[in-house]
Order: C-alpha cells, then structure tokens, then sequence
C-alpha cells in the first residue's frame, strides 16, 4: 500500500529544479575520536517520509539527534525551510521529535503532556484545549486525557507521544524508532495509522529504524547508513531491487551473493563468469567496471525459480544443484540448494498450490535452478 | 540444611524422644515457623517486629517517661518530680495531672519566642541548605560517573570527624582573633576584626555546614534517577532551560527535595550545640531552653513539656513529609 502510494506520488527527488525542505550538507559529527556522523549530505524534500535505516551503533540516532538539536555538528550545516537552524537551541527549531522511549512527562496527565509545547508558546488557552482535543481525536486517545502515564499502555503511550510531537503543526517530525517498543501486530497497525496521520498532516517525516520492514513500508524514500554514512539513497523499490553496493543488497532481504569476473561487457548486458556458481551470469544490465573485474552478483531468493527438469534458456543464468534444506512457512518455501562446488543457495517460492499434494520437490533430489537476465544485480563495491 | 540437623543433632534429656524425632524431621526453619505459627504470627511478622519492638523500647517508653514527668509537679529530692500516681491510703489512689506546665509554655514569652525562633533558624537554614545543596547534587548527578563517587566521598567525609569537633572547629576559624580576621587583618581588608562569633551568622553557618550533606544526598538520589530524555523533549516542545528546570526537574525531584529539607529541618529545630557553641546569648533555641530548664533550673517537668511541645510541633512537617512521599511514590511507581 505504501509503495504504491509512493509511487503514485510526484517524485521531487528527481526533479533537478525542486528545492529541498530540508537540507544537510556535509554533516560531521564526533565523539572524541569516534566518527558518529561521517560527512553526511541530505536533501528531503516536503512531505516525505524518509527513513534512516541501519544497524545498531551506525549513526542514524546521532544523525537525528544533531537534526533536533540536541548535538551541535563537529561540522557541516543544516537548513530547514531555507533558513540554517545549525546554531539553533532545540527549544528554537521549528522540529518536534518523537523518543524512542517516548520521554512523556511522568508528573502529567495525557493532556498536560500534549498541551505542553503549546503552552511554551504563550498560545491563547482556548486554542490549546481545541488543538489538543483535535490531535487526541486523530490519534484516537480523547477518552484518556485524564490519564497519567504510567496508567498506559505501551501502544497508547505510543499514541500521546505522537500526539505531543505533532500538536505543534512541526514542518520536521523526528521519529526514533517510533514502534520499537510495540509487539508485531501492533506495529504493523501503527505503521499505517502512522501514514494516515502523515497523510493528514501533510507533516515532513524523519524515521530512524533499524527494521527494513518498517522501513520498507513507511517510506518514500530510505536512506541506508553504515558507519556514519549515508551508502544509498532510494525509494524502497530502488533500494531493494537496485543495491548499490553489496552491504546494502545484504542489509535489505536476504540476497545470494555470488563472487565473479567480467568476462563480457556490453551497454545494455554483461556476462560475469563465477566459480562460486559454477557458471555464467547473464545480466540485463550495463555495468561500469574494467574488463575482467570482480564483481559481485546479488541474487533475490523469491526470483530464482526451482524446478526438475533442464530449463532451456541457453546455458547462462541456470545451475544444477541437490536440495538440501526445505523450510515450509506457510505462505512459502525456502529451499536451500548444494551446487556442485559446495555453495549453499536459497531459493523462496510462494506456495500458489497446496503443498500436501504429491509430487512436490523433496530433500535430496537433484533440481535446476534459474532466473531471468533482469533479476540479477552486479555491484562493484 | 545442613546446620540445621547438626543442631538438632544434640538431643536433650528435657524433650521426648517422640517430640525430638518430630522436630528432627521438620527441620529447624520449618521447627521455627511451627512454633512462630503457634503464636500467631508468620515468618514475615517477625521479621518486621523487631523494628518496631526496638523503637517500642526505645522512642516510645522514653516518650511516655518523658510525657509522664511533663505532667507532674517539681519536688526538691530524687527524682526533682512529683508522682503521678500515689497511695493515699490503703483504697485512695491519688492521680495527678499538672498541666500547668503546659500552661507556663503558652504564658512565658520566653517560650514562645524559643520556640518561633527555632522554627525561624531551622526554616531559613534549611532553605539556605537547599539553594546550596541542590546545585551541588545537579552538579554530581551530571557528572562523569567515574567522578560521582569520588564527589559522593567528599561531601560524606565531613561525618568521619566528630560532629562536636568540626562545630569547634569553627570557633577558631570564625573568632575575632581567628583564621579570618587574621587573615583579612594582614592583607589589609579591614582594620578591625569582623565580629562573627557569637552572632546568628555563625549559627547559620554552623547548621548550614553541618546538615548540608543530609540535603545533598537524597537530592542526589532523585536527580540521579530523573531521565534526561524528559528535559531534552522539555527543549524540542519549546521550553527554555530555565522553564525546564522548574516544569520538569523540579516536581520530578521533589520526593528529594521533601526528604532533604525534612532532614535539615526536624534536627535543626531542636539543634542544641550548634547555637549553644556558636550562637550568642540572645540567639534563643528551643533546644537550648530545654538544656537550661532541665540542667540550669532543675526543673525536669518543665524542661519535659518543652521537649513534648516541641514533639507535636515536629510532627505536623513529618506528616507532610510522608503524605508527599506517599502520592510520589504512587505517581511513579
């Protein structure tokens, strides 16, 4: 759903004259010798919702932590709505912030914590009951305005935090790992309130998350970052079925990664012959690399196809192989195929026929595994 | 369990062997909760019994001791009281219950004026105490960790002296032939020295000095516990640093903040050396009155109402205390 709704959307990222709405340019930030930030330049555009995905300890925290202003920058800017908010307090920044701990105010009630930021605002008290009211209406917590924090649960403390960080009409919502703390049922519900209200509000989102899932669905754009960098920009699509490198194409779903040589390269196609496969790549793809190269090709589980019988494409993009594990999930198959030389590969496939019926592929038989020339990707690096 | 039976082990002439084979195989803790049972109580009863027997003994009989004497009459003799109950003859008993002392409290301005100015000293001490105190525990609650303990040390290692001494101490530090006049003397500041000994500077001084540490630490003890991430969403939601302070880190403290000014104020009131060694002959204290009435006049039911009185008043801020407690400890369970 939400990536057909991004890519229904206008996509600004690709319009050369579009101006960003935010706007990080060259951003560093250390910590002693540490490297948090690793000269970091962003462009979001209005309206996104852009995810920062990474592992633990790769930066994406500290990055929104600089953003929200609670970390100057070692060095590099940052412009928001044309204006450089670098030096600007927190308490200044027209940015409101989502904890991942949800950090509401354990002393207050819902609607103490929600009226909180307005009231900082010397805005008249009228308004406040009437903002507040309307953002505990959206995020559907009116009845437990009275509440106190502690008197929650996990999903609507969640809620008010949300509330709290949007009742102030922000033109920049950070949210650190905001369903962290929820179990996967209600995540997945979250997510998708989550770019209802985005929706609503028109509100630009900054998510950090260590989930690609969630990545994966809130997103219209992610940005990847390993070790203070930021390594690919894209929208989920591109991201998943374009890696750039071969830490991306591995941090995203599973991938079988296989090491080879250009031996063929043309515009619009090479051929990567790979003893790890025991065969030969035909990519429909051009690639710019020296002759002779070593390449990787990135190989998405769910694209291979499984069969008995000798496919007849050729010769490139097949390979023999004995099945060694199978896993029946439900929904689909994994299958782990020995090729000849001892390489492991894992197969999905959905299971569109009910699988107690006979005749279906068991441990140890002898199968052949292929895939179309557009499925593989060659990364370089 | 093993203690256990070797303890059972020695077998005794008095038991029956019948009892003694029971016991054996109940073993001691369960042998020790049969009989604890026997008497109606649990195990946990009386574990929990034995603060409260001790405080029984030793706060509560004093108490109505105390209580007992502030009703009675002054006597030349031993005991300088009256008794409350006596023998009139073999089917008179005679109770007496003098609440004139009481009523001497309420009349003699002297009293009254102890006791205001007692509530003053420890009301002004213990605020004094808190606008230096709760800097210093922000200040070691935010530290490194590695320098919080270190911190912690220092301001506990004032009570690895005698409090008697360091209060003496200030005597020659503060005297007008002391460490400071001479000091301002030499380098010229002043050409005679400052009186401050025997003034309620110096009580001040001395009472800040010495309970400052009952302040800081649960101070400490609260502001350790408070979550950063509340006054960093404080900052996001537009809230200066200062608003942050008093929106957040203040209610939020405020269990330590109660403890530590009610650990300043109750001793404070009824401090006796501090304004005794410190403090000049009008600095009036209820402590110190209670030490003439009762060593100076001999007057054991007098000096015995003023500590009663002074009880009741104490208790009034301890109620407070523990009504504070009680709501914070149910908001933030």
């Amino acid at each position: 759903m939400a990536n057909a709704r991004a890519e229904q959307r206008s996509e600004p990222w690709k319009d050369p004259g579009a101006t960003p709405y935010v706007r990080i340019e060259r951003l560093t930030k250390k910590f002693g010798d540490f490297v948090a930030v690793d000269d970091v330049s962003l462009s979001i555009y209005r309206g996104e919702i852009f995810c920062l995905l990474g592992g633990s300890g790769c930066g994406k925290t500290t990055l929104l932590r600089v953003m929200a202003g609670f970390e100057p920058p070692t060095s590099g800017s940052i412009w928001i709505d044309g204006v450089d908010v670098t030096a600007m307090p927190p308490y200044e920044r027209p940015v409101n912030m989502m904890f991942q701990s949800y950090a509401l105010f354990p002393h207050m009630t819902v609607e103490q914590n929600v009226a909180f930021g307005l009231r900082q605002d010397k805005v008249p008290k009228r308004e406040i009951a009437e903002r507040v009211a309307e953002i505990l209406g959206l995020v559907r917590m009116r009845q437990f305005a009275g509440r106190k924090p502690h008197q929650l649960s996990g999903g609507q403390r969640q809620r008010v935090a949300l509330a709290r960080s949007l009742v102030k009409r922000p033109k920049l919502l950070l949210l650190d790992e905001p369903l962290a703390a929820l179990d996967k049922k209600l995540r997945e519900h979250t997510q998708f309130e989550l770019i209802n209200i985005q929706e609503t509000l028109g509100v630009t989102f900054v998510v950090v998350t260590h989930d690609q899932e969630e990545a994966m669905t809130l997103a219209s754009r992610i940005g990847v970052m390993n070790h203070g960098e930021i390594i690919q920009v894209g929208t989920p699509t591109e991201i998943y079925e374009y890696p750039g490198s071969r830490f991306v194409a591995d941090f995203i779903g599973s991938v079988n990664m296989f090491e080879g040589r250009l031996i063929e390269d043309e515009p619009d196609y090479v051929r990567v012959e790979s003893a790890d496969l025991g065969g030969v790549f035909h990519v429909g793809h051009g690639v710019s690399a020296a002759p002779n190269a070593i390449v990787w090709v990135a190989l998405r589980p769910e694209k291979i196809h499984i069969s008995r019988e000798r496919p007849e494409n050729g010769g490139d993009n097949r390979v023999a192989g004995i099945v060694a594990e199978i896993a029946y999930l439900g929904d689909q198959s994994i299958y782990l195929v020995r090729l000849a030389g001892g390489r492991m590969v894992r197969v999905t496939q959905p299971n569109i026929v009910r699988q107690d019926s006979g005749g279906r592929i068991t441990w140890e038989e002898p199968v052949w595994l292929s895939w179309d020339s557009s499925s593989p990707v060659v990364v370089t690096q | 369990m093993k203690r256990g039976r070797t303890g059972n082990r020695r077998s005794s002439p008095f038991v029956q062997p019948e009892l003694m084979a029971w016991m054996r195989a109940l073993g001691p803790y369960r042998w020790a909760s049969v009989c604890l049972r026997a008497w109606g109580m649990t195990g946990r009863a009386a574990v929990t019994s034995v603060p409260y027997l001790w405080l029984l003994l030793f706060f509560l009989v004093p108490f109505l001791i105390v209580l007992k004497i502030s009703v009675s009459d002054i006597r030349l003799g031993m005991p300088p009281y009256e008794p409350l109950i006596t023998w009139v003859s073999a089917q008179v008993v005679e109770f007496r219950l003098n609440l004139a002392n009481y009523a001497f409290l309420w009349e003699d301005a002297l009293y009254r004026h102890a006791y205001l100015n007692s509530l003053l000293t420890a009301g002004v001490s213990t605020l004094l105490c808190l606008l230096i105190g709760y800097p210093m525990a922000y200040g070691i609650a935010r530290a490194k960790p590695s320098w919080r303990n270190l911190l912690l040390l220092l301001v506990m290692l004032p009570f690895w002296t005698s409090f008697l001494l360091r209060v003496y101490a200030w005597i020659g530090i503060l005297k007008n032939n002391g460490l400071i006049n001479n000091l301002l003397l030499a380098i010229g500041v002043i050409d005679e020295p400052i009186v401050m000994l025997q003034t309620d500077f110096a009580v001040y001084l001395g009472i800040v000095y010495s309970y400052l540490p009952f302040m800081v630490l649960p101070l400490y003890t609260a502001i350790e516990k408070l979550d950063l991430s509340l006054l960093e969403a404080a900052a996001d939601l537009g809230c200066r640093p200062v608003r942050a302070f008093l929106a957040i880190t203040v209610p939020l403290t405020m269990t330590g903040i109660v403890a530590g000014c009610m650990l300043v104020f109750i001793p404070a009131v009824g401090e006796f050396v501090i304004p005794a060694l410190l403090g000049g002959p009008d600095s009036l204290m209820i402590g110190r009155v209670l030490w003439e009435e009762f060593f100076n006049n001999r007057d054991w039911p007098v000096a015995s109402s003023v500590a009663i009185a002074m009880l009741l008043l104490l208790v009034i801020p301890i109620m407070i205390l523990q009504r504070v407690q009680g709501q914070q400890m149910w908001a933030h369970r």
